[in-house]
């Protein structure tokens, strides 16, 4: 695949790796996080881990938009689904997210009309070939996809359509990204940045890491080569005693984001007072809502949903892994009560999730071969 | 929870002994020193001002409860995967509430669901053996049966219709459990107002798949359900074939060393079912691959004989299904290079944009072939001979340790477990 390979030479690969070796300090310890769950996932899926020196260690962080939605909210997601006549639309990942009483897809199975959409706008058209249906589309994501929810809305409205509502769980990065730094019990040396929430936001928003808390970032893209070289590059700044935010993912991400669709946010949402996260509890002005000027397709306006804060479950140990104070091995459940097929916690579901990614991948012992 | 939990307790003296012993050896003197010399360079090296600024009591005593952790974190890492590896290897249990569409991907819920219900209901030794083809005998005749019922939607595709799978992909369990196809039943579900049309094309599709295969549809049964109670049409073959005497086959019959063959590119027929719904605005030129593997298998037993241990259609959940499958059931592992596979770039564009691996992606006319080293060139060479299979590629080797598991050493050099499906990335495919 052009454009794809180049970013996956195995050659590269090696110089880099060989590279990383002659940077670290030997005898130190190195904790970078990937701050995306798509590194997490890039990091598993390619063996990166492999290529680091041992005392390179890559903690995986909030990033997963699934992983993070409460059960509240997903209770509230499911009260909706089973409104009569609701065609609710999600992505397919969100289906299998527990709630305190079932996910989405029991719900689905148990009668309600759910459906797997890959785009909001196909939501969208669920909603144009029903007219005499509601159709609820169940928002989630980081500012990475709320500019094409807020541009389905926009459509929705050009449309003249009025059956088509929003549960908005749109998610904002600086936020949590601060409660982890303020957080007392994280250690980390540096920060391999989201690539793609950067393509919208710019790397300007995270000047703060550096000058408040003098951590490097370095805002990556997803394929190995990529990863690797964040991981040179924030390696380097360590070594030269510097911290900056520096920008890997030139080719898609500017210093300044994508300043349109910025303007499009502002316009669709608002900023919630304060939304809770799962494992990380409640952060101010982390959430976005629908704001007043399309009020009209917003779900929660909308319909009773019971809106009941629902505790994370007692065993579950996702906030830890989340904010990378403990591996996902280390969590009371892991594999035994909390695994792919019947996850307690939200790491365990999407497959960006920290626990879904160690437990799908990375459930062997390196250091023994392979024989 | 507590159940798995007692077991991993039953297993680690054995276990656990071993690997602390590697633990206790090689790593934490290792880790040790290195974090010890953390602690020395943290109040003297070139950032002490930033770690100064953060330093509490708490903070200086780090280092040492670090150190602790990470010796203690390494055994609870082999402890906890001794622990799921227990879990894994028993039995699956059905315990779902409701079928929810991961009960027919072929991944861990279907495999909890036959394990869990159907294979204790029916008490059946050769259930037991959950080939694709159950063998009986028959007045001295050795013969194997199977059945499948096809769903697919939608029924007509890039590269055949729901004719050609439903006669194919019959025979293909027939063909890999070592049996040359003989006889084919045919039942059709038929939804109210389905055009006339349709049904006589699929007809016709049916009886030209029998005759290129080589088998004889002799019986049959049609039912119609009041529109919305089925989609269009839903077609149900059972197979009968003879088995032949040159095959000993059994998916317990792996051993270290032997070579896993996949007969040509993988994940075609999912792509091409899944970009045919028009779900996704992608347009490509991919074909379903369905086809009778008969003459493949006829060729490969003649060619390689008993050194041919195990076959198997990779259809509903790919190929990494059926490497986990034979994993568990030949209690080894596999090592299989990410780079040897074959898929066709459109497959691999398509499974790139939509983030799915096409190892996971549905095959009709694929299998996986598990070889004794000495005859692999040989079974590589042969297939390659036989239409449909020129692309046919050594992707892997069996291995001893760790037993159950799939490995993968990636494009890009690292190594990563190919673990069973979970979920339902594509309804319906067949």
């Amino acid at each position: 695949m052009k454009y794809v390979d180049e970013f996956r030479d195995p050659e590269l690969g090696r110089v880099l790796a060989g590279e990383i070796v002659n940077l670290v300090e030997p005898g130190r310890h190195y904790k970078l996080m990937e701050v995306c769950g798509g590194h997490t996932h890039s990091i598993y899926k390619y063996g990166i881990d492999d290529l680091l020196p041992e005392n390179v260690e890559l903690v995986h962080g909030p990033g997963c938009p699934v992983c993070v939605i409460p059960m509240g909210r997903v209770d509230d997601g499911i009260a909706m689904a089973h409104q009569p006549n609701v065609i609710f639309t999600c992505f397919g990942d969100m289906m299998r997210i527990p709630g305190s009483d079932g996910s989405l897809l029991d719900a689905k199975a148990d009668g309600a009309d759910i459906r797997m959409v890959y785009s909001p706008l196909d939501a969208l058209r669920i909603a144009m070939q029903n007219p005499d249906r509601d159709v609820v589309f169940f928002a989630i994501g980081f500012e990475t996809t709320a500019p094409s929810t807020a541009l389905t809305l926009k459509r929705a409205r050009v449309e003249g359509v009025t059956n088509f509502f929003c549960m908005c769980n749109h998610v904002t990065i600086v936020p949590p990204l601060r409660a982890l730094l303020d957080s007392p019990d994280l250690r980390l040396d540096g920060f391999i940045g989201p690539g793609h929430v950067s393509t919208v936001v710019g790397a300007r928003p995270f000047e703060f890491i550096p000058v408040d808390y003098e951590k490097p970032i370095v805002v990556a893209g997803f394929e190995p080569l990529d990863v690797l070289q964040a991981v040179h590059m924030i390696l380097t700044q360590l070594a030269e005693g510097r911290c900056e935010v520096e920008n890997q993912y030139t080719r898609v991400v500017s210093y300044e984001g994508n300043l349109r669709a910025l303007e499009t946010l502002s316009e669709v949402f608002e900023l919630r007072p304060h939304f809770e996260w799962r494992g990380l509890g409640f952060i101010s002005q982390s959430g976005l809502r629908i704001s007043e000027a399309y009020a009209d397709f917003d779900a929660e306006r909308r319909y009773e949903v019971p809106g009941v804060r629902v505790a994370d479950p007692k065993a579950c140990q996702c906030g830890e892994v989340l904010k990378g104070v403990i591996k996902p091995f280390d969590c009371k459940v892991f594999g035994t009560a909390c695994t792919p097929e019947r996850p307690i916690g939200t790491c365990m579901v999407s497959s960006e999730g920290a626990c879904a990614a160690y437990y799908n991948y990375g459930r062997f012992a390196r250091e023994r071969e392979v024989v | 929870m507590s159940e798995p939990t007692a077991i991993g307790e039953e297993r680690s003296p054995i276990a656990g002994e071993e690997r602390s012993a590697i633990a206790g050896e090689e790593r934490s003197p290792i880790a040790g020193e290195e974090r010890s010399a953390i602690a020395d360079r943290a109040s003297t090296g070139p950032q002490s001002p930033r770690v100064s600024t953060a330093a509490s009591p708490g903070e200086e005593r780090s280092p040492i409860v670090d150190r602790v952790s990470t010796a203690a974190s390494l055994s609870r890492e082999e402890k906890v995967r001794g622990i799921i590896e227990t879990a894994r290897a028993k039995r699956g249990k059905f315990r779902d509430e409701h079928v929810t569409m991961s009960h027919g991907a072929g991944g861990k819920a279907t495999q909890s669901m036959i394990e869990g219900l159907f294979v204790p209901a029916f008490a059946s030794e050769t259930l037991r053996a959950m080939g694709d083809a159950g063998a009986v005998e028959v007045g001295g005749a050795r013969l194997a049966m199977t059945t499948d019922s096809y769903v697919v939607k939608p029924i007509v595709f890039p590269g055949g219709s729901i004719g050609d799978l439903a006669v194919n992909g019959t025979v293909n369990d027939l063909s890999v459990a070592g049996a040359r196809p003989v006889a084919l039943s045919l039942s059709l579900v038929l939804e109210e107002g389905l055009p006339a049309a349709e049904l006589r094309r699929e007809v016709d599709a049916i009886a030209a798949a029998a005759r290129a295969a080589d088998v004889e549809v002799v019986t049959g049964d049609t039912k119609v359900v009041e529109r919305g109670h089925c989609d269009s049409m839903y077609v149900c073959t059972t197979g009968i074939g003879h088995v032949d005497p040159r095959a000993q086959l059994s998916p317990a019959a792996l051993r270290p060393g032997d070579r896993v063959i996949v007969s040509g590119t993988v994940g075609d027929h999912g792509t091409a079912i899944m970009l045919a719904r028009g779900e996704f605005d992608l347009s490509s030129q991919i074909e379903s691959d369905t086809r009778s593997l008969w003459p493949a298998v006829d060729a490969l037993l003649s060619e390689t004989g008993p050194a041919l241990r195990c076959m198997r259609d990779a259809t509903r959940g790919g190929v990494a299904s059926v490497l986990n499958e034979l994993a568990r059931a030949s209690n080894v592992a596999m090592l299989i290079q990410e780079a040897a596979v074959p898929v066709e770039p459109a497959v691999a564009g398509a499974a790139e944009i939509l983030g799915i691996d096409p190892m996971y992606v549905a095959n009709e006319g694929k299998m996986v072939v598990f070889v004794a080293p000495e005859a692999a060139d040989a079974a590589l060479a042969t297939l390659r001979s036989v239409r449909g299979c020129e692309r046919a590629a050594e992707i892997g080797e069996v291995r001893t340790e760790p037993p159950g598991m799939v490995l993968v050493e990636t494009a890009f050099g690292g190594k990563r477990v190919m673990d069973q499906l979970v979920g339902d990335p594509l309804p319906r495919i067949c």
